[in-house]
């Protein structure tokens, strides 16, 4: 039995000790919003933030999450209150097809969080592992600058 | 159970009280006026730009409009290829009129019970904002309407052709919420009550097949249900996708690997360069006198390009759910064409088209690649075999190794060129590379009319098969084309075999044939000692969008102003799908790496509708192009794919991205694509650049400065 708190709400499930976060959190929780893209942590789709840290779920067993915090997409904000980063996803129309985008913005939050207002580079370091094969990347840059903006101005990342 | 899908999230289907005049209008007695989207929402923002269209012609706010997505359905086939599919740039090109008939009509109905119930000329009402007014103050919502207008009948009305208050304006995508809160719905992410997941062991050659297998070991792990042989391979069926793979990972098979064993990527090269030597080709172009005046030239350039097979890479991998029993045939899937979905189930299950059920979910990216079924077939042909609903997932090295890629080809060119008068006098254009028509063909007609005889079907495709290899026209559409004014043009294709499955790839052929064609003409410049961009201006005299793309891309780029040193720009420009598209780009080269810092593009593509959306698709198509023209290709070597995951078929990251400025040419034409046009032009004018820079001529994809000639 594994368990460790979702989204919140404490969650005890006995699956696999091997298991990945990622196929634990879409086919045993049913939560879909966090994407499997490659597997091996190379396209950043399923990132999650694991005690508040953007992690790759595709390739952290369920065993190293024990006793720990995970957020999700659906976790992330309120609904009536979203995130900055989604409020600024959804102004500047970034997402296209919008696969990437969950892991894409658990990344920027994580970013966020701890350099308030980060710089091209920071964001170049902190967003590289996260491909997008639609190229939004230009709106992402921007999203993430008026994200921290927004933040700025009273929300909070 | 799954309902329809309304963006991202589920909904109930039903709703007595609803007024649907057309097959794209929705307007129940309150709540929010439903639009359905009869395209695939790729990415292209297909469902935004149907919302406006219907707005326009409706008076409603686009932004108060819910989306839902079609399943297979007649009614929404393609007006420009007569059936449902979204693929080619059409979706504008083809709804723009049909949808705002359909949102005029739906007006003038409601329009006209108002009028019956308040006894006034139709004439005397004004619609806005989804409230029909009359002058005596007398105002009923559309939702008010809606049963009443569901009775009347009106005579179709005129469209508006000026004062927009909906289109040519930018607006924000309908789907961008649920695109960032996870509610967003995908292929992938479809739950069917009941439903195993099911993931396939494959040959690594595309023409195998299974001889034996042995599922024992696999039958004994934990979770999973099911091991059973099927076309495409072995499919282990398990309780969630990892328990299927950790299945998968102990089948163990016994492979017919069949006619594609041999095939291999240096050897199709020496065979293209043959095929080359060998021959003119089929000649698909002829202006003047190109052999001779080449063969009487005193200066001439010669020139090969190259390039490779792609494939597409949708960040969603290949998926599908279905579910098959004794008379009926569900099936949720990410596809460009539901008709053809439901064509290839009827084709499996021999059951009738009307017991076939296709629900439409999100792509997460298409690119072409979805055009292919085959991730349909296998959930049709899964849950057949287990006798229940089963979602088949394939993983990335199954979605690399098992597409429809982009065709490789072979380019030779050569330039007759007149020092004296400063002008190319012949060009001559050789593409090498095979047919995506051919290898689609069967699907195609099965798309077009699904249970239709089954006889005249198979003699159109093995018709279709034995000629269109050589004059396919994907194999060398932009080639033919090539727009400069130049007296003795000659284009010749040759077909060849390469036993490799192709298919449609974002821009199709002008993704290679515009590398050769903008990348010699620029060597005609240079060889002439002419200013790439000011060459071209001279040559497409009288072509005004070309001109007028040119002028505006290399204003914006300040193309003669100076740059930092070890910089230079580069410069495209071609047309595709009925779009123009200029590029600049400004590129460097650090430490042998080629780095793309900024690139301006123009663009016309007719009358806008949501200028946000086509700046988007041309920022996308940058990044796609650029992905190619640096990184990308699939190669083969015994028949297998050499290629597995994103650390070697790699989309541009975040820290490669180039500042991206896109600019439009205002038009009123008819709108034409814009989900295509944008990638042509940047292989090349990456590759003008460099050559700009260092005086280097790439000339195969992706650029290399190793390769360099």
């Amino acid at each position: 039995m594994i368990s460790f708190t979702l989204n919140g709400k404490k969650t005890e499930l006995d699956v696999p000790p091997q298991m990945p976060l990622l196929w634990v959190i879409r086919d045993v929780v049913k939560l879909t919003g966090t994407k499997f893209g490659c597997g091996m942590a190379l396209c950043g789709a399923c990132t999650v933030h694991l005690d508040g840290v953007a992690m790759r779920s595709c390739i952290t067993p369920i065993s190293a999450v024990e006793g720990k915090t995970v957020t999700t997409i659906e976790g992330l904000a309120p609904k009536e209150a979203p995130h900055p980063c989604q409020r600024a996803w959804s102004e500047l129309s970034v997402p296209q097809c919008g696969y990437c985008q969950s892991g894409q913005i658990m990344s920027a939050a994580a970013l966020l969080a701890t350099k308030p207002e980060p710089t091209d580079e920071d964001i170049d370091s902190a967003m590289s592992g996260n491909l997008c094969r639609c190229g939004t990347y230009p709106r992402i840059r921007a999203a993430i600058h008026q994200a921290a903006a927004l933040s700025k101005k009273g929300g909070t990342p | 159970m799954v309902g329809v899908w309304v963006l991202g999230r589920e909904s109930g289907a039903g709703n007595a009280e609803l007024f649907a005049p057309n097959a794209f209008i929705r307007i129940p007695k309150t709540g929010p006026i439903r639009v359905v989207v009869g395209r695939v929402e790729m990415g292209q923002g297909t469902a935004t730009s149907t919302a406006m269209l219907i707005a326009e012609e409706l008076e409603v706010d686009p932004s108060t409009l819910e989306v839902e997505l079609a399943g297979a359905d007649r009614a929404y086939s393609n007006s420009k290829l007569n059936f449902q599919l979204t693929g080619g740039s059409t979706s504008v090109a083809s709804d723009w009129e049909p949808l705002r008939h359909a949102g005029a009509s739906a007006r003038e109905m409601l329009k006209e019970a108002a009028a019956l119930r308040w006894n006034v000329p139709r004439g005397e009402l004004t619609a806005k904002h989804g409230v029909i007014t009359h002058a005596s103050g007398k105002s009923a919502t559309y939702g008010e309407l809606a049963s009443d207008a569901a009775k009347v009948t009106i005579r179709s009305p005129d469209l508006k052709t000026k004062d927009f208050t909906v289109i040519g304006k930018p607006m924000q995508r309908l789907d961008a919420v649920s695109k960032t809160n996870g509610s967003a719905n995908f292929g992938i992410d479809v739950q069917v009550p009941g439903a195993l997941v099911a993931v396939i062991v494959r040959c690594p050659v595309h023409t195998g097949t299974v001889k034996s297998f042995d599922g024992s070991a696999a039958l004994a792990l934990p979770g999973v249900k099911h091991v059973v042989s099927v076309p495409q391979g072995v499919a282990v069926v398990a309780e969630t996708y990892w328990h299927a793979r950790q299945g998968a990972n102990v089948v163990t098979v016994e492979w017919d690997e069949g006619s594609a064993a041999s095939v291999d990527s240096v050897e199709l090269r020496t065979a293209h360069r043959a095929l080359l030597t060998k021959a003119n080709g089929k000649r698909r172009r002829d202006d003047g006198k190109a052999d001779d005046t080449l063969k009487a030239a005193t200066k001439k350039l010669e020139a090969e390009y190259f390039a490779p097979f792609l494939a597409h890479a949708t960040l969603e991998p290949q998926n599908a759910t279905a579910h098959v029993t004794a008379d009926r045939c569900e099936i949720w899937a990410p596809t460009q064409s539901p008709a053809m979905a439901l064509a290839l189930a009827a084709r499996i299950t021999h059951l009738p088209p009307e017991k076939i059920v296709v629900h439409q979910t999100l792509l997460g990216g298409g690119f072409g690649r979805r055009l292919g079924q085959d991730y349909v077939g296998e959930a049709v042909e899964v849950s057949r075999a287990i006798g229940g609903p089963v979602k088949v997932v394939w993983s990335r090295e199954d979605d690399m190794r098992r597409s429809f890629y982009r065709p490789a080809a072979t380019h030779a060119l050569s330039a007759a060129l007149d020092e004296t008068r400063g002008v190319v006098t012949a060009w001559k254009h050789h593409v090498v590379s095979q047919s995506i028509f051919a290898q689609v063909l069967d699907s195609f007609v099965g798309g077009v009319s699904p249970g239709g005889p089954e006889k005249l079907k198979q003699k159109t495709v093995s018709l279709g098969q034995k000629y269109l290899p050589a004059v396919d026209p994907t194999s060398y559409e932009g080639a033919d084309s090539m727009a400069y004014g130049i007296e003795h043009v000659a284009v010749d294709f040759t077909f060849h075999d390469s036993n490799v499955p192709t298919g449609f790839w974002r821009s199709v052929g002008h993704s290679h044939t515009a590398f050769a064609t903008e990348s010699f003409i620029d060597e005609c410049a240079w060889g002439l000692g002419k200013d790439p961009a000011e060459f071209r201006r001279t040559l497409l005299a009288g072509k005004s969008r070309h001109l007028a793309c040119l002028e505006l891309a290399t204003k914006q780029a300040g193309w003669a102003s100076p740059l930092d040193a070890g910089r230079a720009r580069g410069v495209a420009v071609h047309e595709s799908f009925g779009s123009v598209v200029a590029c600049v780009v400004e590129a460097s080269v650090e430490a042998d790496a080629i780095r793309v810092h900024r690139v301006v593009m123009a663009s016309d593509c007719g009358r806008v509708i949501n200028p946000d959306g086509v700046r988007a698709q041309l920022e996308s198509a940058a990044i796609f192009g650029l992905s190619a023209a640096l990184k990308q290709r699939i190669t083969f070597e015994k028949g297998r794919v050499q290629q597995s995951n994103f650390h070697d078929f790699a989309p541009l990251r975040m820290s490669e991205s180039p500042r991206i400025e896109t600019h439009l040419v205002p038009s009123e034409a008819e709108p034409t694509g814009i989900g295509e046009p944008g990638v042509p032009v940047m292989a090349p004018a990456l590759a003008n650049a460099v050559y700009a820079l260092t005086k280097k001529r790439l000339r195969t994809l992706p650029l290399s400065l190793d390769e360099a000639t």
